[in-house]
């Protein structure tokens, strides 16, 4: 990133950003309530989406300025091979690894 | 004010939505091939796509004083059906010989198989031979990084495609600026919920500059918004920036880039 900072005030973005990112925040607080509300909670904990999801809440308080770059690397397939065949497959939002989140 | 949409595939999309266009000031678009939501049976169902990529829609978008350019390529998404995606680009000169194509788009990986990659490859050899333009769709979501590095890869090594005369579609925050250090344009899209919001893209704009940035609707068959690149117009607006900058950003940059072929005239 070049650090060029954002063109309002700390003020003025809290005063302009505020409600609709404390709804999202809702938002995810009751997509954790859900999951834990499901019949099966305790056996998706280990999901790997779910892990990715928490590790990635982590990172929200992380200082600095690059969150947003840092939950996509979290997210991202980090390998660097082709796989053999895309036939069946499709994209999930998470890497789970090897063979896996396919 | 102006804006040039560099990446709406219009034939999903009803005629309420040129209205919409036409209203907003959103003249002129390009509309890229891709895939239908389905994997097509024939090369015959391509023929006729391609037909109405360069025939019928502009015809439509014309009813509403828009300009109507296409891109013409085999999709990633097809390319594991390797005899058909090969007959596929047999056929794409004749289309890209059309005055409303621009160049070979949306082409690049999605799951970055090998199959996948070996007809990125001979579409980017085609590009190379016949000096088109190049529009590139890259992986969603977990693969992105993975897909754009390797699709770099292939257009560094091959001499005769400049990265000036390459866009690379669908960047986010971990891709832009290794696109960006490449010299390649770059697009961003603008998804309701799978890919970047009017507030990130700008974020875009204010941390990498307005350089070689082109922002999209990619408005198609799924959730997606023909007036997105309205929206994040008001959302640079709503940050204080100064008209010009949102000129350069969806008029000029636009502009810029597809005029480097020269069927993409403005009045």
């Amino acid at each position: 990133m070049t650090g060029k900072s954002c063109s309002l005030t700390s003020q003025e973005i809290l005063d302009t950003y505020f409600l609709e990112n404390r709804a999202r925040l809702l938002e995810i607080a009751s997509f954790l309530d859900r999951l834990d509300r499901a019949a099966d909670a305790g056996e998706v904990r280990g999901e790997y989406r779910r892990r990715a999801f928490e590790k990635a809440l982590a990172l929200l308080l992380e200082p600095g300025g690059e969150r947003t770059k840092a939950i996509q690397l979290l997210f991202s397939d980090p390998s660097s091979e082709p796989i053999e065949s895309a036939l069946g497959l499709k994209a999930t939002g998470a890497w789970g690894g090897e063979n896996a989140g396919n | 004010m102006r804006v040039i949409d560099p990446h709406m595939h219009l034939v999903s999309r009803t005629t309420d939505d040129y209205l919409a266009l036409a209203y907003g000031g959103i003249h002129t678009v390009a509309e890229p091939a891709f895939w239908p939501g389905f994997d097509r049976a024939s090369a015959a169902s391509f023929h006729d796509y391609f037909h109405q990529l360069t025939v019928t829609e502009p015809a439509r978008a014309a009813r509403f004083k828009i300009r109507h350019y296409c891109w013409i390529g085999m999709n990633a998404k097809e390319a594991e059906h390797l005899e058909l995606a090969r007959e596929v680009i047999a056929m794409l000169p004749q289309y890209l010989d059309r005055p409303n194509a621009l160049g070979i788009g949306e082409v690049g990986l999605n799951k970055n198989s090998r199959n996948e990659i070996a007809i990125f490859e001979e579409q980017v050899e085609l590009a190379a031979r016949r000096n088109e333009l190049l529009l590139i769709h890259t992986p969603h979501l977990e693969d992105k990084l993975k897909g754009t590095r390797i699709i770099m890869d292939i257009l560094k090594n091959e001499p005769r495609v400049t990265p000036e005369r390459v866009l690379i579609d669908h960047a986010e925050e971990h891709t832009i600026g290794e696109i960006k250090d490449n010299g390649f344009w770059y697009g961003l899209t603008l998804y309701p919920d799978s890919k970047g919001s009017p507030a990130r893209a700008i974020d875009a704009v204010e941390i990498f500059g307005p350089d070689r940035i082109c922002i999209n609707s990619s408005a198609d068959w799924s959730v997606s918004d023909p007036i997105a690149t309205l929206k994040c117009a008001n959302e640079m607006r709503r940050r204080g920036h100064p008209e010009a900058l949102a000129e350069r950003v969806f008029f000029e940059n636009p502009r810029d880039f597809l005029g480097q072929s020269p069927k993409f005239v403005l009045p």
